[in-house]
């Protein structure tokens, strides 16, 4: 499957598995940066690691330190490879800018699921598109 | 987005290697938020003080970044941990890291406030004014009662707002994204500053939007409004509120809807420690809280959080004096927030009025918490 017309926030490329989530995320309560994974109990990817991931998700929310999470996730090698975001964020798109991971997010009408979870992904972020279940 | 040549440079690195990041960080923004251009902000609140907050990777990253950033416009910032002047209890290497923290924000020359209410201690800019703020309940409190301009800032870009003077110019920067066009409309019975905390906290949950209207509530006290605002920062994107509006949508908010709040974040019928702060606490609330206690003594451990310049003054007038003879201790620099003051080795829950408190207590800090209204607090616990 080809997404095309999604909007580039912070230029690049990166592939990995596609981990899916409909819950926006709160990077400073939620995720453990030193071991990459979801650490909140009542988030639907609590366990799930986020290294080399194509994280896929609504928005950031919560706390404004947030950003720097996404910073750490980086400098302990734990960050995502790619984000895609239905609608993205100031904390998302300024975390990543700073560590040059990939962004997109999607074009109007276009439903997170649509996306599937735990496919080979890759966000060409240059040019708009995302690639999803694509055999390497 | 368009950007002037002077912004073109910065970006390519022609004046090093900390602008080329902020601008970075401002253009990902601006494309995020649909800006066409960014404008100069005359005020940045910086968030991610505390080291509990950043950690190791955020420590090492302002080290480099202040070695050549310098602010641009006024930069305010975000408490930090811990009291340098009460380091009881407080890990070696804790403080050593902090102080990291502290010296590089000095380094470039950001004012040294500690304070998560920065529009309680500092003269404000006239309204209409483009600020940048990162810490949420400043900017909710500062787009919705001040009429100030910013958007819900990561801690990321108002730093490059810091050292830029730039921001994008986009979303609550604009006139038409302050006119809600959702309602959270009331019908609840608020007593006290935790309805209204809870009501935030809602409110953040349940809109998407930038702003909303909230309908049905009348004038607000300061207690009130900044736990309005500190609810409605922690759980959403919102940053801003109006009382009612011409809206398309409209969602409730009643009795129902408070339980469940309530039933998320309070986990505990009772605590061992006292926390009040988060947002810290102004003048007003140390008054009521003298008043409220006077005479008394508090059963359980109480700390009170407040900004140093708040402190200062509550001694001038004679009312720090007052609370700490009820056994209440004193916190200045730091707040409720991921402080190491409260953790899981030293109590089992903490009671707090503060729903933003409750948030990061329970979930980062891994404390219980028994939430309840300030007035309450002084009536079950002191004696």
């Amino acid at each position: 499957m080809i997404i095309s017309n999604c909007r580039r926030i912070v230029g690049g490329t990166g592939e990995g598995k596609t981990l899916m989530t409909i819950q926006p995320i709160n990077f400073l309560a939620m995720v453990d940066a030193k071991t990459g994974t979801v650490t909140d109990p009542s988030h639907e990817l609590y366990g799930e690691s986020l290294k080399s991931s194509v994280l896929i998700l609504p928005y950031a929310i919560g706390s404004s330190v947030g950003a720097y999470v996404i910073y750490s996730l980086k400098e302990y090698g734990n960050a995502p490879n790619a984000v895609v975001c239905s609608k993205a964020d100031i904390t998302t798109a300024s975390g990543c800018a700073l560590t040059n991971i990939p962004v997109v997010d999607l074009p109007d009408g276009t439903s997170l699921p649509s996306l599937k979870h735990g496919l080979k992904a890759r966000v060409e972020a240059d040019a708009g598109r995302i690639i999803v279940g694509f055999s390497p | 987005m368009e950007l002037t040549r002077d912004e073109e440079k910065g970006l390519d690195g022609k004046y090093g290697e900390a602008l080329a990041s902020s601008y970075r960080i401002l253009v990902a923004i601006g494309e995020a938020t649909g800006a066409k251009r960014l404008v100069p902000v005359k005020w940045a609140h910086i968030s991610g003080v505390n080291y509990n907050t950043i950690g190791d990777g955020g420590m090492q990253f302002l080290e480099k970044f202040s070695n050549s950033a310098k602010v641009a416009v006024r930069t305010t910032i975000n408490p930090m941990g811990y009291d340098k002047t009460k380091p009881e209890g407080i890990p070696p290497s804790f403080q050593e890291r902090q102080q990291s923290i502290a010296t590089s924000y000095e380094r470039m020359g950001t004012t040294p406030s500690f304070t998560c209410t920065p529009y309680e201690v500092f003269d404000l800019p006239q309204k209409g004014t483009a600020v940048s703020f990162a810490e949420s309940n400043a900017a909710v409190f500062s787009n919705s009662l001040l009429g100030l301009m910013t958007n819900k800032e990561s801690a990321l870009s108002a730093l490059a707002s810091s050292v830029t003077g730039k921001a994008a110019l986009s979303d609550l920067r604009l006139e038409d994204a302050r006119s809600p066009k959702v309602a959270v409309e009331t019908d609840f019975d608020f007593t006290n500053e935790l309805d209204y905390g809870v009501l935030g906290y809602f409110t953040g949950k349940a809109v998407k939007d930038s702003c909303v209207s909230l309908d049905n509530i009348a004038r607000l006290d300061t207690m009130q409004a900044k736990a309005l605002c500190a609810g409605i920062g922690t759980s959403g994107s919102c940053g801003m509120f109006t009382f009612g509006g011409k809206v398309k949508e409209k969602i409730s908010f009643g009795k129902k809807e408070a339980q469940s709040v309530m039933h998320e974040l309070s986990t505990a019928d009772d605590g061992d420690i006292i926390t009040l702060g988060s947002p810290q606490l102004g003048m007003n609330e140390l008054e009521l809280l003298a008043k409220i206690t006077e005479s008394k003594k508090f059963t359980r451990r109480c700390m009170v959080f407040c900004s140093r310049a708040i402190y200062t003054e509550a001694i001038k007038v004679g009312l720090a004096g007052k609370i700490q003879k009820s056994g209440a201790e004193f916190r200045c620099d730091s707040c409720t927030c991921l402080t190491p003051y409260v953790t899981k080795d030293r109590y089992d829950a903490a009671i707090t009025n503060s729903v933003k408190g409750a948030y990061y207590l329970s979930k980062s800090n891994n404390v219980k918490v028994s939430l309840k209204d300030i007035r309450t607090i002084a009536e079950e616990y002191t004696q």
